[in-house]
């Protein structure tokens, strides 16, 4: 008989989920953009600011940026697993890594609704 | 105790970096994880350049200035071909995932298109932004 103990956490599947449907809403977002940048009839900052100022493109926007800070967590998380096998370094390089994204989202909600 | 019986088998150890020969989609594997952690180490400066483009008409010509810097135009090259790589190999992976192009040729050929797409849109957008 097979007696199995499972330990640990059991994240991983979710967080390979979500990795993949961040980054399939990244691609799809990175081609509405690029589309909308590049037929911008003039590259200027009335132009340019406008292109995020709109509701819809806000939104998505913010949603790109959500999606970015959980996948570089996932993905960022998974390289220093990788490579860095001391205990307590791993740990404070996941927490740096988890405070710097958390940071970089609020940044990027900050930038899209001043506009 | 029969385990302990069980010799090990020495194996050859593989481990020259100058020796490795790491086929075209381990090529484009470990450039997906270098672009992902490069983007991710310059995520502060985008946003800081996003900030500025977006802020005002004077932060915008700011923002122009930098950009203007041809080693800041270098690192932004740098940065577009990174994502573009991690765009292309990352919609690789998520085919291969749902057991799309998973036979060895087709793998190794759409491990070719990955590499030859994202340089050529790295050159033509990299031209065209200059
Ligand atoms: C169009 C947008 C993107 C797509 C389609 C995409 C796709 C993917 C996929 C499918 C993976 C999983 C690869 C694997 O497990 O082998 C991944 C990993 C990763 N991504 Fe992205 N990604 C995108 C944008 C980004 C951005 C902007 C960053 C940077 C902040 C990033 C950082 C990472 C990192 C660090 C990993 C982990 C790499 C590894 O484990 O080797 N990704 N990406």
């Amino acid at each position: 008989m097979v007696k199995r103990l499972v330990v640990g956490a059991h994240y991983g599947l979710r967080d390979w989920l979500a990795q993949r449907a961040t980054a399939t809403y990244m691609a799809l977002y990175t081609i509405v953009f690029a589309f909308a940048a590049l037929t911008l009839p003039k590259m200027d900052y009335a132009h340019w600011s406008a292109l995020f100022s709109g509701g819809l493109m806000r939104f998505l926007t913010f949603l790109f940026f959500m999606s970015l800070a959980y996948h570089a967590w996932v993905g960022v998380r998974d390289i220093w697993m990788d490579y860095v096998k001391p205990l307590g370094l791993r740990l404070a390089l996941h927490l740096v890594t988890l405070f710097l994204l958390v940071g970089y989202a609020g940044w990027a909600a900050k930038i899209l609704w001043r506009l | 105790m029969s385990e302990a019986s069980v010799a090990r088998k020495a194996r050859p150890k593989f481990l020259d970096v100058r020796e490795i020969r790491l086929p075209l989609p381990g090529i484009v594997s470990i450039l997906h994880r270098i672009s992902g952690a490069g983007l991710f180490l310059l995520l502060p400066f985008l946003l800081y350049l996003f900030d500025l483009s977006v802020s005002s008409p004077e932060t915008f010509a700011t923002y122009k200035a930098i950009v203007g810097h041809p080693l800041v135009k270098l690192i932004l090259f740098g940065l577009l071909w990174a994502y573009l790589h991690h765009f292309c190999a990352g919609i690789r992976f998520l085919l291969l995932d749902l057991h799309k192009g998973i036979e060895l040729e087709q793998a190794r050929q759409s491990a070719r298109l990955v590499l030859i797409v994202s340089l050529t849109l790295t050159v033509i957008l990299g031209v065209w932004l200059w």
